[in-house]
Order: C-alpha cells, then structure tokens, then sequence
C-alpha cells in the first residue's frame, strides 16, 4: 500500500539565539509556544493526530522523551502516543520522515511531526575525574575515609566540560564540526572570502524576508514568562558585510583555517512543527494540502566529510525520481557551515566526483544560487540542530508558495557523517 | 482530558476502610471493623457536599464510642467520605442569631464532653484526613491520638475571620501539641496550614499518599509512628512570665491589622492564652465562655452573615459550568488578569489582543501571579501558563463557550468587534462584556443574537476580588444567564446578578461616597482625616487611598457617566481632578495621584486632624442610601445580594454585614431622618431614595 502523504500545514517559533546562559525555553517549551498557534488554527481538535513524533538532540533531564511530554501539554490528550527521534542534525527532518512512512503505509492518518532543541540549555558536564571523587567521597563511611576523600579534591576538578562542545564534536574522529568543514574547505578550495561572501547573502536575504513579511505563518510568536514578545529570529545581522566578517579569527584552527564564527551556522534555539495527512484525514476533516511528500533518502559517508551528505542523500533521491538538478525549482540546503554548502555545490559540478560516487556520466551539475536558500539560511538565522530539518521543510513550502514553484529538496548535512533529503512539491 | 483507563480506576484510590454490609444505625456515620480488629468510623454527613460538625453529627460519635467500648477494637479509625474533604468546622447556622451566652456555652459544653471522651478512650485512636480540616474538623483531629495526612491535605483554624476564636478545645489542644507561639498565630490569622508545614509543625504525625493510608493506619495503631514530643523550649513559652511578654506582642500586632473594638476575637484568643496557657484543662473550660461571648457579639453575628450570604452567592453560581474554553479580547489590565485568572481555574483561554506587546504584559502578570498563589506547585504553573494561550489572530473565538469582551470602552469598537465574533463563534457560545460604563442595550443593538450578550463585570485585581456582577438586560436568555454565574462559580468567584443601569451595582454604591469625599477636600479637610473617617467605620482603605488605587482616570469616567446616565445628584467633579487625569497623575498605577505612592502604599502625613462626628456618616449614608436606591430601581432585588456586592466587591466593612444590613440595624426611620438632616446641612444629593421603602415594615 502507498498512499500520498501531504503537509497540510506548520509553524515555528522565532529561531533565538544563545546568549548569556539559558535562554527562556527548554525544547518542550519551544514544541508548546509554537504548537499552541498552530493546533489552535486546525478545524481538528489537538486529540485527532494518531501520534506525535519529535526530533530532539539535547534532551534535558526534565523532559525525557520530548515528544510525550510536549503532546502532553498541548493538549493531545493522555491517550496520545508519542516519540521522540535523533538522528543528529537531521533529527527535525527524521520526524517528518517517520511520519511520511506511517501515513504512506497506511498505519496512520494524522501525525504531528517536529523538531525541538534549546541549544542554550546544553548541561555543563562534571570532569570524569570531579566523577570519581565525588563518588569516593560519597561512599566513604568512616569520619576518616571522608577526611581522606576530602582531602583528594582539586579545585581543577571544577572546571566544567561544557556538554556542547562535546556534543559538536565527532565521536569517531574527534573532530568538531567546524574542523569538518575546513577538511572540506580544502578538499574543494573553498576560500575565506567565497564563504564569507555567502555568508553575507544569507544575512541579507533572511533579513528581506523578514521585512518583507515573507515568515508570517511560518513563524509564530514566543512568550516568555518575563513577558517578552519574540517575534523574529533574532541571530540575523542585516548590517554584515564581507569586510567585517573578515576580521574575524578561525573559530575550530588557529590561525590559518577559514571557518569563522561569521560564517557558520550560530548556536540557537527553536523548535518547529509540520502536520502530515492522508487523503483520508484531509477529507475527514476539510484539510488544505500544502504539498505531497513523495520521497525521502538517508545516506552516509565518513564523518570527517560529513557536509558532503546532502550531496549523496540528495542525489539519490534524484535518481530514484528520474530528474536532474536543474529540475528541482526550489532547495533548501542547511547551512552548517557556509564553507560545506560552497562545497556541496562545488561537489556536484566536479567530474570525477559525479563519475566515480554518484554514477553519472560527468559532473551533476550547477544549482542555480537563486533557488538555493532563498530566504537565508542556518548562517543567518542559527541551527537548533533537532528543529533545523523540519525548518528547511516547512520554509521550502512557504518559498514555493510564495514564488509559485512546484518542486523543491529540503536536504541537511549530518554530524556523525550523514545526509538527509526530502523531495516534495506543492499541491 | 482526563484519560479513561484513569476514570475507571481512580476511585479505587480512596480507602474507607471495610464496605458496609448495609446502612448501618447511623444517620451520618458508617462503622466498621477490617481484619486488624480497628474501627473505621466514617462520617458522610447525610444531604450534603462537605461534612460540618452540628449536634447531631457528634451526638452520633457519641454513641458510636459507647459501642467501642462495649466491644473494644484494636484501634480506631476517623475519616470522611466526603471527596470535599475531612471536616470543614462547626455548622455556623447552629449559631446564627445566638444572643444567649449561657444557651452558647450549654451547648459547646456538651460538644465538649464528646471529644473530651474520645481523647481519653484506651484504645489508640488515628484521624486520617484528606483535603481540608478546619475549625471544629481540626478539633475533632486534634482529640484523636494520631494524625495522618493524606497528600495535599491542609488545615487552619478561620474563626477569627467569623469574629470567633476556636471552641471546641482547640485553643488548648493546639497550643499544647505545637509551638505555642506558631498555634497562635495560624489562630489569629486564620492562615490555612499546607500538609508539609504542618507536619513541620508537629500538628500531623506524617504524610501518606492516599495508598499507604491502609499502611499507615496500622503503624498507628501498633504504636509505630513517630510522634514529634513537644520540645521543652515550647513548654516555657507557654509558661506565665514568657507568655504576658509574647501576648504584649500579639496585641500590638493584632490592633494593627484590625482595630479591635471592631474585632474582638483576637482580643479575646490572647487575652484566654495569656491567662490560662499552660494548664490545659483550665484553658479548654475558659475557652467555652470566650467563645460564647464572642458568638453573641455584633461583630461575629454579622461576620456570620457575611459568611451566608458568600455561601447565597455560591449558591446563584448553581451546578456545573459546562464552558471549558474561554477566549477574552483585550489584553489590558482586565482582560490580561481575567484570562490569567480562568487558566489558573483550569479553563483553556486564548487571549488576544491588536498587539503582542500587551499580550506578553499579561503573561508577565500571570506568571508572577501564578508563582505567588501556586507558589509549592511548579507543575500547576507550568500547566496553567500552557493553558493561557496567546492567540493573536484571535483563532480561540471559533472554540471558545464564552468570550470575553474587555476591550477599551468605546462603542464602535465594542460592535465592530461583535460583528466579527457572530460570525465566528459556536452557535451556542455566550458573548459577555466587561464592560463599566456601556449600557447593554446600546451594546446589543445590531447583534443577530442580543440573547447571548450578558455583562461580566470583574473587579480589580481579579485574583484577590471575588465579586463578577453578572448583569442582565431584558432581552437576554435565561439559560445564558444561568450558564454565566455558573462559569463564575467555576473560576471561584461570587456572582451578584444586576439589571443593567449605569454603574451596576458596586460602581454606583460607590460613586457618591468617593464624590462627597472630594467635596470634603474642596471644603478644606485634609485627605489623611477622611480616610480616617472611613477606616474608624470600618472600611479597609478610606476613599481617597481608594479613588488613587482604582484610578483617578476610571473614577472619573464613572462619575461622569453616571451623571449623564442618571442626570444625578452627585456633586460636580472638581476641576482640578480633571486637571489631575490631564496631567496623567492617576493614583497609585502612575505613582502620583491624590496621595503620592511609594512602593505601592501611599505617602500619609501623621500628624492631620482626628475626624468630627459627621464625617463618617456623610461618607458613608451617601452610599447606603445609594444601595437602597438600587433596590428601589429594581437593578437589584435582594438587599442581600447588594450587600454581598459591596462586601466582595468593595470591601465594606464585612462586620458591618453590609450597607443595608448596617441601616437596618441602626434603624430605616433613623437613617432617612439622619439623611434629611445632612440634606438640610450640606445639600439635596442626601435626599433619602425612595428604595427605603423596600426595607421598612
């Protein structure tokens, strides 16, 4: 059996960039602030999904299995099921996926796919030796061993991991993220000024965007218990320029790598929802299909050239539907890294590598920049890793919509060293 | 959304012991006996929500005791059946109208002798108490040898807020169980006990979910359970000399939170502690008389009234309010605090509003709110917060059962916005205004269902004021009007049903006392004496602090309505007031007003003249005369429903038991001609209305 599945509608908070310590949500926070607008606009009442799924990376001790704990307290109701997937950056997009199948399999009707992430919130982690003394202190019985114990503490021990860094850092190769970008600046001779300059345009276009009015619906206002209204994604510089970005010092190798913090994506938090129906769940209750999702692709590579995933995952998908590149009028390509997008372009016009990986008969192709991230990207407005794949998805539908286009791929680069894509196109 | 497998077996929790074979001998009681050999005596007062203590419910404990010790059990078991809670006190109607004292202290002393068996009976003896224990509830717990507390259960002794003190033992009992001081204070007060803090009190021996309370029972009978002894430190504050040292104290903290020639009982609670603290039985045998001479005073009689006429109110808020979903417009002061104020009730509410900004205002408001009331319960604030939905496309319309309009007060604005919400809104959801100052029937013109339109008149601040007028105009649906003071009751506040005329009921009570307070100031006495003049009769605040807590700019909106409304002899608004609103110096909310206000209290000079004789009565018959105007009108016609609104609403004196019930006791005929006379002195706006008639014969 294999139905269409459409997305019949979705919203986002403001994407928030992380400042001084904690920002004022926790991922459910982000799920409910954004999903209370959405559910309240739906003709169906919050208990209609068949279940809830979300993509969340950093899960806080507070709020085990997201996904439950946020259908809870929209209102989905106790018999609801509920949960909660990662796949690293693509988690947001895992959800969409999951769901997709579901529907298509015709195990489920209506699903609420999403993803959430307050980056901001990441734990600071105890040093392994802090660890070992402090469970040493704590199994001491006497008064004695406790003095003894006592006395092994270094005030070095408190020097905090911060579980972030840990967590942008690969397992397998030890490299973090920003590393992998710079192994792929150099493999495809990405220079400074070119991801610097791309950088710049993905500030500049968000930046239209948002002045336009081009996120209405799609971002839906947050509301902090201190009162304060955010109403944008706030990590936007519509004043940058390549001259001040290249001030900038190498972020990940000092001093002569060329990823800055200018040109990477920024550490934010936000979290985004997308419905997905049957043909069945639109009629039942009077839906409005935005668009069809009519497939989607996983793939991997070494995790030291993990951008190159969307370039894989995407190809395949490509293949799988018979089109080329130039076919496809809209994509959404995260930016992770200004310096992995220019090199995931760059991928697909190199010869040997449409040859050798890809199976074609020469170089994929050329995408065209003003179908690539119309609205900016993860430059401009940050990556909340578990919510950034069910963004690109939902904003490649209000970019169709509003540049009345048909097709598009929404596709993301995957710390750990893989890629996911997501082909869909209006209704 | 309560999950249905929950349904089923939530009322498995409850633990009353062995079923009862059949109805059993007592009236209000069941007895038991389980496998242990222990008693479960179970009270479930016959005909009623909530278990209080009268004659016959005790009577039957009584006889009850006599069956266990003619076949002793293991232990003995005392609980409710009530879902509501253990005990809620005394049935104060027993005592309405009391004016013997001997009659009061025959009967206490019987009531007396009753828990004084059950503390002396030989077998061990656990109260088990669920939800609350108050007043004569707490008494009865206190006799027993043990206390359980199943979670979430509280205590307190709120007599003193009916101008009592306890009387059943419980000044003595508490006093010896806990830290004399602490039990006290929670009796001057009236301050409810949470479970946790009693158990830090020693008032509880431990706190159980309601599934170990079978556990628990056991360890209490078998001696198992820790009881906390009263520390030597607590026995010499109940000795002679520390005690006249400390009651000093309670006295000079006692007359400033209320004088004491209007409030008697905590007076009289210290002067009782002062004199027999310490000797146990000597203080339970003083208590009855204490007791009984405060029951028969002005004060408590009237505080027993006010009480009443709360529970009339309850009782115009009727059954169950069928609205779930309430979605208010206008995220302003009202608004924002009435949306806050349904969540927190466990309503789901959209609050919208043209702009975010006011919106996240309101949910500041309510998150401070929510963290001082639900202070214990970070769940229930983060619940209530999910539940106050911010809803700028106003979506929560096409949902909602009731909205709530609180909107500027501007008429095109209010119809343009009703012309929208008709199209929207669920056939049968009701429209309500917040309105002041717009007739009803200005508002409903043009509506396609002006049966649906009815008044929700809250006041400021929502969360601490109980009053909602629920205000009607001749064309609305009774079931609607119903099905409004029923959502009051949901969100626990007290409806007074009025008919619509400008000002209601409370605006307009309360106009002509704040206008002959601003003639009092033209003439040249100063504010801090007329405020004084208020707050000798008994008013919380006088009605110039009043005037710049409100608002100069609402005070004068109103005053100028209902001029115009009624064409009304109230006396002119200065000009220098609206010099004043002009200037944005609006009372407490701009920090400038009549007084100037510093952290929230106003800035008063010391050293301002003491009142003369007349003062209080030309502030204060303008209103009552006011109040019987209403009756005469028909906005109101129950004079106690009016009185009920000036209490709840504006604070009047409660132990005065209301404007109207104060007339009525100072005498109809002397009032009017006590009226004929200031109208001679100082103008024709004394003129008695005609309403009084209502009140006489």
């Amino acid at each position: 059996m294999s139905r269409p599945v459409y997305v019949v509608d979705g919203a986002r908070t403001p994407f928030l960039k992380a400042r001084k310590g904690p920002g004022p949500f926790t991922p459910v926070d982000l799920a409910v602030q954004c999903g209370r607008p959405l559910l309240l606009r739906q003709p169906f009442a919050p208990d209609a999904f068949d279940q809830v799924i979300l993509g969340c990376v950093n899960v806080i001790a507070d709020e085990q299995n997201p996904a439950r704990v946020a259908a809870l307290r929209l209102g989905c109701g106790p018999e609801m099921t509920a949960f909660t997937v990662a796949i690293n950056c693509g988690s947001g997009m895992q959800s969409i996926d999951t769901a997709f199948r579901y529907i298509r399999e015709g195990s489920s009707d209506l699903i609420l796919a999403g993803g959430a992430e307050a980056l901001s919130h990441a734990p600071l982690v105890l040093r392994q030796s802090a660890v070992e003394w402090l469970s040493a202190f704590q199994g001491a019985k006497s008064p004695l061993d406790k003095a003894k114990a006592a006395a092994a503490f270094r005030p070095d021990m408190l020097q905090p991991v911060i579980g972030l860094e840990r967590g942008l850092t690969d397992p397998i190769t030890d490299l973090g993220m920003g590393q992998t970008a710079e192994v792929l600046a150099h493999y495809f001779n990405i220079s400074r000024e070119a991801a610097d300059a791309y950088a710049v345009e993905s500030h500049k276009r968000l930046a239209r965007a948002q002045a336009e009015g081009w996120l209405a619906g799609e971002v839906e206002p947050a509301f902090a218990r201190d009162g304060t209204v955010y109403d944008h994604d706030d990590g936007v510089r519509p004043d940058s320029s390549v001259e001040k970005l290249s001030t900038l010092k190498p972020a990940f190798e000092r001093p002569f790598g060329k990823v800055t913090p200018g040109n990477s994506s920024q550490i934010t938090d936000g979290a985004s929802w997308v419905i997905l129906a049957s043909e069945e769940a639109v009629k039942k209750h009077g839906l409005t299909p935005r668009a069809v999702i009519l497939d989607s692709e996983w793939a991997a590579l070494d995790p030291s050239i993990m951008g190159l995933g969307p370039v894989l995952s995407s190809s395949a998908l490509l293949k799988r539907a018979g089109l080329s590149l130039g076919e496809v009028d809209l994509w959404e390509l995260n930016e992770a890294f200004a310096a992995q997008v220019l090199a995931c372009l760059a991928a697909w016009e190199d010869e040997a590598f449409g040859r050798e990986i890809l199976g074609l008969s020469g170089a994929a192709g050329t995408i065209d920049r003003e179908r690539l991230n119309v609205d900016g990207g993860a430059v401009s407005l940050g990556h909340p890793v578990g919510a950034s794949g069910n963004r690109i998805v939902l904003h490649l539908i209000t970019a169709l919509e509003r540049l009345d286009l048909k097709r598009g791929i929404a596709t993301e680069c995957i710390g750990g060293g893989q890629g996911g894509a997501m082909l869909i196109e209006r209704v | 959304m309560q999950d249905r497998v929950l349904t089923l077996l939530e009322p498995r929790d409850f633990d009353l012991g062995p079923k009862p074979a059949g109805d059993g001998p007592y009236k209000h009681w069941k007895l038991t006996r389980d496998v242990d050999n222990v008693a479960w005596a179970v009270v479930d007062k016959a005909g009623a929500s909530a278990n209080t203590l009268d004659d016959a419910v005790l009577v039957e404990l009584d006889q009850i005791l006599d069956r266990l010790e003619a076949d002793r059990p293991a232990g003995l078991v005392i609980r409710s059946a009530k879902a509501s809670g253990f005990i809620a006190g005394a049935d104060v109607s027993q005592f309405r109208g009391a004016t013997d004292v001997s009659e009061v202290e025959q009967r206490m002393a019987r009531a007396h002798a009753i828990t004084d068996r059950l503390e002396a009976v030989t077998f061990p003896t656990v109260a088990v108490i669920h939800g609350y224990a108050l007043g004569g509830g707490l008494e009865v717990a206190l006799a027993c040898h043990s206390r359980i507390a199943v979670e979430g259960a509280k205590f307190g002794f709120p007599e003193v807020q009916l101008g009592l003190h306890p009387g059943l033992g419980g000044t003595a009992r508490f006093t010896r169980l806990i830290d004399p001081l602490q039990a006290m204070q929670f009796m001057l007060t009236g301050k409810s006990i949470p479970a946790r803090k009693a158990k830090a009190l020693g008032l509880i021996d431990v706190i159980v979910p309601e599934r170990h309370v079978r556990a628990a029972v056991r360890a209490a009978v078998k001696g198992e359970l820790k009881h906390d002894q009263p520390s030597i430190l607590d026995r010499l504050k109940d000795s002679g000399p520390a005690r006249r040292i400390a009651a000093r104290r309670m006295r000079e903290e006692a007359a400033k939170q209320a004088p004491g020639e209007h409030y008697p009982a905590p007076g009289a609670l210290i002067d009782l502690w002062e004199r027999h603290g310490g000797d146990f039985e000597a203080m339970k045998a003083a208590e009855i008389g204490s007791f009984a001479r405060l029951m028969v005073s002005q004060t408590a009689q009237n505080l027993i009234r006010v009480f009443f006429l709360r529970e009339k109110l309850k009782g115009l808020a009727g059954g169950k309010s069928a609205i779930k979903r309430v979605h208010v417009i206008g995220a302003g002061a009202m608004g924002g605090d009435i949306a806050a104020w349904c969540a927190w009730s466990g309503l789901t509410v959209t609050l919208t509003d043209v702009k975010a900004e006011p919106i996240g205002g309101a949910i500041k408001r309510a998150a401070a709110l929510y963290g001082k009331i639900g202070r214990d319960d970070r769940l229930k604030v983060r619940d209530a917060l999910d539940r106050l939905i911010p809803d700028l496309k106003g979506q929560g319309a096409r949902l909602a059962d009731l909205v709530i309009e609180a909107a500027p007060e501007k008429v095109d604005l209010k119809k343009s916005l009703y012309a929208k919400l008709e199209t929207v809104m669920k056939p049968g959801a009701i429209l309500a205004t917040n309105t002041s100052s717009i007739p009803l029937e200005t508002l409903r013109e043009g509506l396609q269902r002006p049966e649906r339109l009815v008044g929700l008149h809250f006041f400021n601040p929502v969360s601490r004021m109980q009053l909602v007028e629920v205000v009607r105009h001749d064309g609305l649906d009774a079931e609607v009007e119903t099905a409004a003071r029923a959502f009051t009751g949901a969100i626990d506040r007290l409806p007074a049903p009025a008919k619509s005329a400008p000002g209601f009921i409370v605006n307009r009570a309360l106009t002509p006392y704040l206008a002959e307070a601003l003639v009092m100031l033209d003439e040249g006495v100063s504010k801090e004496t007329i405020d004084k003049a208020a707050e000798d009769f008994g008013m919380p605040m006088g009605p110039i602090e009043l005037a710049d807590q409100v608002g100069l700019d609402i005070c004068l909106a109103v005053a100028d309505m209902l001029k115009r409304e009624l064409g009304w002899a109230i006396p002119d608004t200065p000009q220098w007031l609206r010099d004043k609103v002009e200037q944005k110096k609006l009372g407490k909310k701009t920090g400038e007003g009549l007084y100037v206000w510093k952290e929230g209290e106003p800035v008063k000079a010391h050293d301002a003249p003491k009142p003369d004789p007349d003062m209080a009565d030309r502030l204060i018959l303008p209103l009552v005369n006011t109040a019987a105007a209403l009756l005469g009108e028909g906005v109101s016609e129950d004079p106690d429903v009016v009185d009920a609104a000036m209490i709840f609403g504006a604070g009047f004196a409660p132990f005065r038991g209301g404007p109207l019930h104060y007339a009525r006791r100072r005498g109809v005929s002397e009032v009017k001609a006590r009226l004929e006379e200031l109208a001679g002195k100082y103008g024709e706006r004394f003129k008695p209305a005609a309403g009084w008639s209502k009140l006489e014969g």
